[in-house]
C-alpha cells in the first residue's frame, strides 16, 4: 500500500512539474474529447432527424398490413377495420397513437397539369399525433372527419399543378374491380413538409370518403402504430403481432424502411470510428508528453529503483500520470461538450443548405443529440486506449538499469 | 559475522568492441559495524564494487553475500527487496527526488517498506534533527544547499536501519567544512548505531575517518589496512 501511495503522490506532483506542458497536453485532450462528443451529438442529431422525419412520414413505429400488401400494394390487398381485440391491444399502454388508412396510387388533374400521387384516406383525429400532416399545415384547414370531402395537398404539388386552395381537382384511381374510380375534390389545405419530395408524393382525404369512392366498405390498407421511442419498438411489435394473429402481417419500422435502419447501424459504427480517429490524434500528444516526462527524469527513476522501488510501481506511476491527464481532460471535455450542446437543444437552422440536407433526407433544423451512452463509450475508449498508449513510455521507464539511469546526464 | 562478503567477483564491461575489466577476482569481507574506505584512481573499480555489493550491478562470476544471504543470483524484484530492507545508499550527486520535500525524501524508503505514517513521521523528524536539518523538513531539494541535500540523502540512507550503508564519493560536491560535518555524522552512526559503512572516495580527509582502508587498482584489491587490527 505504501508503495502505491508514494507512486500516486509522485505521479500527481510530476504531472505539475512542468505546468505549461501539462496544460497544453490537457488542452489537447479537452479539445479532442469535446470535438469527439460534440460531433457525435451532431451526427446523432442528424440521424435522429432522418429517423424522426422518416417515421413521421407515415410509417409510424409498427405497421399492420394484409400479408400480400407489401408484394402488391393495391386496393385488392386490404384489411378489415380493427376488431375489438386488436383495438383493445392498440389502445393498451405503450401505444401513443394509431391510425387506420386507405392508401392507393392515383392521378390528380388540375385545369393545367396532372401528377401521379399516393392518395391516402385518413381519420384526421387519429392521424394528427402520428404523422406530419396535421403539424405541417401551412395554408387552409386540416381535414375535419373521416367523411370530409376536402383534399389536402403538399405545397410543391400545388405549385406543379398550378392550382391553389379553394380550387377543384379531379382524382382518378382504380377500384377493386379494376374499373376507373374518379371524383372531383376541392383543395381545402396545403402542407409544407420537412422534406420537399414528400410534398409531391402524398395527397390526403377523409378515409370514409375514399372508402365510398372505391367501394371497399370499411376495409383499410394499413394500420400505423406509434410507440414511445423508435429505438425501443420490439416489445410493442411483439404485443401487436400476438394480438393480430395470422391474418395480417405486422412489421416494425426498421423492417419497413431498411434505409433508415441501416443508417442507424452505420451511425453506431461511425461513432466508434470517430472516437478512435480522434483518439489517435490525441494519443500523439499524450505519448509525447509522457516520453518527455520519462526521459527528463531517468536519474530519478534509476534512484527510486536503486532504493528498492519495484519496476511494476514505476510502470504504474507513469500509467497513473496518463490516467490523471486523461481523467481531467475527459471531465472538462465532457462538461464543455454538454455546455455546447445545451444551448443548441432548440436546433441549428440549416436552411441555407436545405437542398443538401434534403438529399440526405434530413429537415432544415438539426438538433444535436447528446446521449449518456455515447459519452460513456467515448470515456471508456479514451481511458482504455490511453492506458495502452502510455504503456510504451511506462515500460521504457520500468526497464531502466538503476546504475545506468543514475549516472545518466 | 560479516555484513557483506565478496568471493572472487569478476565484472567485465563492454566498451565498443573492447572488454574492460571492472572487477578482477575481488574477494572481500566486511564485518558488521565496520567502517571501510575504498580508494582507487578513477576506473580502479571502487564504484563497481559498491554497485555489486549493493545489488545494483550483475556479476560475471563469483558470489556476493549480504547479511549472510547470497544476492548475486537473485531476480530484479528480489534484489529490489534486498536493497529496500538491507542497504542504504548515498550517492555522489545527492540524488534526491525533486518533487518531494526533505521529510518525504527521508520517508520514501520507509513508505515503500510499508511503515505506518505516524512511525515514519516520528523517525524522519528524529533523523533530520540528528543530521542538523530540524526546521527544514518541508523544504524541497531545490531550496537547499548541496550540504543540506547530502545530509538529507544520508538521513534517507540510514533512517530504516539498514545492515550496510554504501556511499559513493559522498563528499565530492561538498566544501571541506560540510564534508567534515558529514563524516562526523558517519562516525557517530557507526559508533552509536553500529551501522556498517563502506565508502568509496578519493578524499584523504574521508580516509582519515575510516577504520579500514582498502586500495584498489585495475579492478583488484591491492592493499587492505585495518587500523583497528593494527
Amino acid at each position: 500500500m505504501g508503495e502505491i501511495a508514494i507512486g500516486l503522490r509522485l505521479a500527481w506532483r510530476n504531472l505539475w512539474r512542468n505546468p505549461r506542458r501539462t496544460v497544453i497536453t490537457l488542452a489537447v485532450v479537452v479539445v479532442g474529447v469535446w470535438g469527439m462528443i460534440f460531433m457525435i451529438a451532431v451526427m446523432r442529431g442528424m440521424v435522429d432527424g432522418m429517423l424522426f422525419d422518416g417515421i413521421r412520414s407515415l410509417p409510424g413505429h409498427v405497421q399492420i398490413h394484409n400479408p400480400s400488401f407489401r408484394d402488391d400494394p393495391t386496393i385488392n390487398n386490404l384489411l378489415p377495420t380493427p376488431n375489438n381485440n386488436l383495438a383493445a391491444a392498440l389502445n393498451d399502454l405503450g401505444v401513443v397513437a394509431w391510425s387506420a388508412r386507405v392508401r392507393v396510387p392515383a392521378v390528380i388533374m388540375s385545369e393545367r397539369n396532372s401528377r401521379g400521387v399516393t392518395l391516402i384516406g385518413i381519420d384526421p383525429a387519429a392521424e394528427a399525433p402520428l404523422s406530419f400532416v396535421a403539424d405541417d399545415m401551412a395554408e387552409g384547414r386540416f381535414l375535419e372527419g373521416v367523411e370530409d370531402v376536402g383534399l389536402i395537398l403538399g405545397r410543391r404539388l400545388v405549385d406543379r399543378l398550378g392550382t391553389e386552395v379553394g380550387k377543384r381537382v379531379v382524382v382518378m384511381t382504380q377500384d377493386p374491380d379494376n374499373e376507373i374510380a374518379d371524383r372531383g375534390f376541392r383543395i381545402v389545405g396545403v402542407y409544407e413538409a420537412q422534406v420537399a419530395s414528400t410534398e409531391e408524393s402524398y395527397a390526403f382525404v377523409g378515409r370514409g370518403t375514399l372508402q365510398s369512392m372505391l367501394g371497399i366498405g370499411d376495409q383499410v390498407s394499413e394500420i400505423a402504430v406509434l410507440g414511445a421511442d423508435y429505438r425501443d419498438v420490439e416489445a410493442l411489435y411483439q404485443r401487436i403481432d400476438a394480438a393480430v394473429g395470422d391474418g395480417a402481417e405486422v412489421l416494425p419500422w426498421y423492417e419497413l424502411n431498411r434505409y433508415l435502419s441501416s443508417m442507424l447501424g452505420v451511425m453506431d459504427g461511425f461513432v466508434l470510428v470517430w472516437i478512435v480517429v480522434i483518439f489517435l490524434a490525441l494519443s500523439f500528444g499524450l505519448v509525447n508528453t509522457l516520453i518527455m516526462a520519462v526521459f527528463e527524469r531517468v536519474r530519478e527513476i534509476g534512484l527510486m529503483m536503486a532504493l528498492g522501488m519495484k519496476p511494476a510501481i514505476i510502470l504504474g506511476q507513469i500509467i497513473v500520470e496518463s490516467l490523471i491527464l486523461l481523467g481531467i481532460g475527459l471531465l472538462i471535455g465532457d462538461i464543455l461538450a454538454w455546455a455546447t450542446v445545451q444551448p443548441l437543444r432548440g436546433g441549428i437552422d440549416l436552411s441555407v443548405v436545405s437542398d443538401g440536407m434534403e438529399m440526405m433526407g434530413v429537415g432544415n433544423v438539426l438538433t444535436p443529440s447528446l446521449r449518456a451512452s455515447d459519452v460513456v463509450l467515448a470515456t471508456v475508449v479514451v481511458l482504455v486506449l490511453g492506458i495502452f498508449a502510455s504503456l510504451f513510455p511506462a515500460v521504457c521507464a520500468s526497464r531502466y538499469h538503476p546504475v545506468e539511469a543514475i549516472t545518466k546526464d | 559475522m560479516y555484513a557483506v562478503r565478496c568471493v572472487n567477483v569478476r565484472k567485465i564491461y563492454k566498451q565498443g568492441d573492447e572488454d574492460v575489466i571492472g572487477l578482477d577476482g575481488v574477494s572481500l569481507e566486511v564485518e558488521k559495524g565496520g567502517f571501510v574506505c575504498l580508494r582507487s584512481p578513477s576506473g580502479g573499480g571502487k564504484t563497481t564494487l559498491l554497485n555489486v555489493m549493493g545489488g545494483l550491478d550483475r556479476l560475471d562470476s563469483g558470489e556476493v553475500l549480504v547479511a549472510g544471504k547470497r544476492i548475486d543470483n537473485l531476480s530484479k524484484g528480489q534484489l529490489a527487496h534486498i536493497r529496500l530492507h538491507q542497504i542504504g545508499f548515498v550517492f555522489q550527486a545527492y540524488n534526491l527526488i525533486p518533487v518531494l520535500t526533505a521529510r518525504e525524501n527521508v520517508e520514501f524508503v520507509m513508505q515503500v517498506q510499508g511503515v505506518p505514517a505516524a512511525e515514519r513521521r516520528r523517525r524522519s523528524t528524529e533523523i533530520l534533527a540528528e543530521v542538523g536539518l530540524a526546521g527544514l523538513e518541508d523544504r524541497r531539494p531545490a531550496k537547499m544547499s548541496g550540504g543540506q541535500q547530502q545530509r538529507v540523502a544520508v538521513a534517507r540512507a540510514i533512517v530504516s536501519n539498514p545492515a550496510i550503508v554504501l556511499a559513493d564519493e559522498p563528499t565530492a560536491n561538498l566544501d571541506s567544512r560540510t564534508a567534515s560535518h558529514l563524516m562526523e555524522l558517519f562516525v557517530e552512526l557507526n559508533e552509536h548505531h553500529g551501522t556498517t559503512l563502506i565508502i568509496a572516495t578519493h578524499d584523504q580527509m574521508v580516509m582519515g575517518y575510516a577504520k579500514r582502508l582498502i586500495r584498489m587498482l585495475d579492478g583488484k584489491l591491492v592493499e587492505d589496512i585495518d587500523h583497528e587490527a593494527s
